[in-house]
């Protein structure tokens, strides 16, 4: 379903022989689509008081917040890589029965209100959930309300995102190429390591920004699990939220650093990464 | 080194039924139509596909041998193959395809790339060692392939369609390019082809197969002589009839007789070749032994020859010169006499 | 439940369009007014507003429930409406500054804060003192949102040093996860407690200790039907007041 879509940045780049002439009623109708989106940024840049935005930004809080933001959202990135990447092998390559459900519950986060998966998160991992109890009695492993906490909410709302991408880069791939490998002498672990890997390497990279990003921007599943501490559990988007409430100036100013931070790596690692020109 | 094989397996819709037997340094073209199984052959042997029953031997090593759970994995069979398209990986260096099967295979690095060096000296890709792929011609990929599977001394060389990739204008010389490299080497070579002109130009015996089946086995020479399928008839442009013969009268499955000279009755299969049927407008007198009349339903230029299809029993095709077709005046649907001499069907046993 | 999402949307536009749209010429029954009350006010305000309109026959009420900064934020950006009903007066402050609500505001509630522990309180939390003992969850609400600034000066008078695990954003959070039984205590409103039903108990603050919240409610300035919306401030301020107690206010 949504395979073919989500991995935009993995998709060809537009037809270069030229540009076609659109027809006029698209011209407005995407115009206004463009609208849309920009609008509301800016709103964002009309409103930023730039005169304060330097002391607001190098405020202790924002950068707490800030380096909080980046530490979690890689680290989940990496957790996703780490399991996703095997599990969307699982689901390109291996016919297992219920497969079909097993997928529909990994992207499932995907549309589940992330409050919601916040709470679910909390009856499997908190403190009397299903997982959590034994953790903090065997382990002494505490997750609500912690760092890790947070990284589990965000790696919960982002890695389907990352299987989904590199799960449709494995299914397009030509398979055949596995089978030169191994006719070579390739054990199953070469063959995944020297050729499946960097084959998929678009939808690899595709798949982690999409995560990251997600990850970055996360709040509900965050806030109801990891709950909101400055320092420990209170990223970027959480701070943002706060600032809403006693000082909209300083949350413009944050949400302004989210935005750009993430434009940048997007429109960074496009160039770099995928070729597109 | 030969190799011995029966192969069967399900492959999609049918059933692959196929025996091979290639003796050292033997060059065999597997030839059929697409969707024969040719592929499918080459995977089995492989180990890309796995085999129900029968059982695939190199030289005394099984490979495969379903009876007794035998299956050695891809990986460690002794063969080499090129695959059509060549699939070199595309994110390696030249250098870096040709060194894979060794650094695969335990070689080290050091080894491994200056044996690969040398492989690519040995076909003249020295120079391009370090380009990716990508930016190769496709005369200069199918080399790459060829050295990247010889590289790890396999004792049983695969190609898969090798020229399919390549453009119809270089196909003739890279054809005897190729040849020339596949002669050095020393193995079982077993090459598949849907092109007639290409397995005859290349290999020393030709198997054809059909519908996951042996239809035919010989020297090119043999096989286009003595087409014993449609589907090789077709391909050298013969007529084929099949029948049973009897005081040099041959009864056709599916109607018809031809009289022919010094046959041994039983099964026969029967050749007449198209440049040696004659047409006429009024019944011939005289000296063809096989008259009889047909409607033609197809006439087609080819070069400086006419083609006439013509529906009878049986059913035949002529080869005939345009100004003969003038002169006759034939058109698409007429009825004409056809002509063809007993000393021109060439009959063997079925 | 796309219906009842739909009927929700249908719902808001005819609100909307009904407070915008009602006519100037102000009679004592009938017309329909927007009342904008913060969400802990959602139990009570919604039983008000029905009994006001069966009261008044041929008035409409209509109640926003939100935060009340997230409310103050709309009126400021121009959401029209007729009366506020805030959490706390900072917020209100904030209006009147603004030169947004007409006349002065009359406090119609007060909330008081109670430590909320589950039900039997099995860490045996007897006062605010407890809540700095090691090993113990305690969550507050954030210090942007007023019962978080309540909590610390309430923690302050009391001289005890609380290291919360977290900062919740809304005091419905933090009722929640104690509930869920994530955390073992937290500081937040008697009405809160009250509404959470059996799954929690609270334990009362000394009053030397507890801080009082004051809820204001004002009529807006733009408001279109000023008479119906002033009659609903005196109902709130009067009939409104047994209902106000058994969701736990106290009386202003």
């Amino acid at each position: 379903m949504a395979s073919t879509f989500w991995p935009e940045m993995a998709l060809p780049p537009p037809d270069r022989r030229g540009s076609a002439a659109a027809p006029v009623p698209f011209l407005i109708l995407a115009g206004a689509g463009v609208a849309f989106f920009v609008l509301p940024l800016l709103g964002l840049l009309v409103r930023t008081p730039w005169g304060s935005a330097r002391e607001l930004l190098t405020s202790s809080e924002a950068l707490t917040a800030l380096r909080l933001s980046l530490i979690a959202s890689l680290s989940a990135t990496a957790i996703a890589l780490l399991l996703g990447v095997p599990l969307a092998w699982i689901y390109a390559r291996v016919a297992f029965p219920g497969r079909a459900i097993c997928r529909a519950l990994t992207v499932l986060p995907m549309v589940l209100p992330p409050v919601v998966g916040g709470v679910a998160l909390l009856l499997a991992f908190g403190r009397g959930g299903l997982l959590g109890g034994w953790l903090a009695d065997v382990f002494g492993i505490h997750l609500p309300f912690t760092t890790a906490g947070a990284i589990l909410a965000e790696t919960f709302v982002a890695m389907p995102f990352l299987v989904i991408t590199v799960e449709a880069g494995l299914r397009s791939m030509d398979t055949r190429f596995e089978d030169a490998a191994r006719t070579l002498g390739a054990r199953r672990w070469t063959v995944l390591w020297r050729v499946t890997l960097p084959l998929v390497r678009p939808s690899l990279v595709a798949g982690a920004i999409l995560c990251w990003a997600r990850a970055l921007g996360e709040f509900g599943a965050t806030i109801t699990f990891a709950g909101n501490f400055p320092g420990r559990t209170q990223t970027m988007p959480l701070a943002v939220y706060l600032a809403l409430e006693t000082s909209p100036e300083s949350a413009i100013v944050l949400s302004l650093v989210l935005l750009v931070v993430s434009l940048a790596v997007l429109v960074g690692l496009r160039d770099r990464w995928l070729g597109a020109s | 080194m030969s190799l011995q094989a029966q192969i069967r397996a399900t492959v999609g819709s049918f059933d692959l039924d196929v025996d091979l037997t290639i003796a050292p340094g033997e060059l065999v073209a597997l030839l059929g139509p697409n969707g024969a199984g040719k592929t499918s052959v080459l995977r089995a042997l492989a180990g890309l596909l796995p085999i129900d029953a029968g059982h695939i031997a190199l030289d005394g090593l099984v490979l495969d041998e379903p009876a007794i759970a035998i299956r050695l994995p891809v990986e460690q069979r002794p063969i080499g193959m090129v695959f059509q398209d060549y699939l070199l990986f595309p994110h390696l260096s030249v250098l870096e395809n040709v060194a894979f099967g060794l650094r695969s295979r335990g070689v080290g690095r050091a080894a491994a790339t200056a044996r690969a060096l040398s492989w690519l000296d040995r076909v003249g890709l020295g120079p391009e060692a370090n380009r990716k792929p990508g930016s190769l011609s496709g005369g200069q990929a199918q080399r790459v392939a060829l050295v990247r599977a010889l590289a790890t001394d396999p004792a049983l060389l695969l190609l898969d369609e090798p020229m399919a990739a390549l453009d119809v204008s270089t196909r003739v010389e890279l054809r005897r390019e190729l040849r020339q490299h596949l002669e050095s080497f020393r193995g079982v070579r077993l090459l598949v082809t849907h092109d007639p002109v290409e397995a005859m130009a290349m290999a020393d015996r030709l198997i054809v197969l059909e519908q996951g089946r042996v239809l035919q086995t010989g020297s090119p020479a043999e096989v286009t002589q003595r087409p014993r399928s449609r589907y090789v008839a077709d391909l050298v442009g013969v007529n084929l009839f099949r029948g049973t013969a009897r005081h040099d009268v041959i009864t056709i499955t599916g109607g018809g007789s031809l009289t022919a000279v010094g046959v041994t009755d039983g099964d026969v299969f029967a050749v007449v070749h198209p440049r040696t049927v004659a047409l006429y407008r009024a019944r011939p007198d005289g000296t063809p032994r096989n008259v009889w009349k047909g409607r033609a339903t197809d006439i087609d230029l080819q070069g400086d020859r006419v083609r006439v299809r013509l529906q009878g029993l049986p059913s035949i095709v002529a080869e005939v010169t345009p100004a003969a077709v003038r002169e006759l005046g034939l058109d698409r649907g007429d009825q004409v006499w056809i002509g063809v001499k007993a000393t021109e069907v060439i009959v063997y046993a079925a | 439940m796309p219906s009842r999402v739909a009927v929700g949307l249908i719902a808001m536009l005819l609100g909307a369009g009904q407070s915008a749209c009602a006519a100037p010429a102000a009679s004592t029954v009938g017309g329909s007014i927007t009342v904008f009350a913060a969400s802990s006010l959602t139990h009570a305000f919604t039983r008000i507003g029905a009994n006001f309109e069966n009261a008044h026959p041929g008035a409409v009420v209509h109640v926003t429930f939100a935060g009340s900064s997230t409310l103050a934020a709309q009126i400021e950006q121009g959401a029209i409406g007729d009366v506020f009903a805030s959490a706390d007066q900072p917020t209100m402050q904030r209006l009147v500054n603004a030169g947004l609500v007409s006349g002065s505001p009359s406090i119609f509630a007060r909330n008081r804060l109670q430590i909320v522990v589950a039900a039997g309180n099995p860490k045996h939390i007897g006062g605010l003192a407890d809540l700095s003992r090691a090993g113990l969850v305690v969550l507050l609400c954030a210090p942007a949102v007023p019962c978080g600034r309540y909590a610390i000066q309430s923690l302050r008078a009391a001289g005890v040093t609380v290291a919360p695990a977290s900062q919740e954003a809304d005091v419905k959070a933090v009722v929640s996860k104690v509930a869920l039984g994530e955390a073992d205590a937290g500081i937040v409103y008697v009405t809160d407690v009250k509404a959470a039903g059996a799954a929690v108990q609270g334990i009362d603050i000394p009053a030397r200790f507890n801080v009082t919240a004051d809820y204001p409610m004002a009529l807006l300035k733009d408001s279109q039907d000023a008479v119906l919306a002033g009659t609903f401030i005196s109902y709130v301020l009067a009939d409104g007041q047994h209902i106000l107690a058994g969701d736990g206010f106290a009386a202003p």
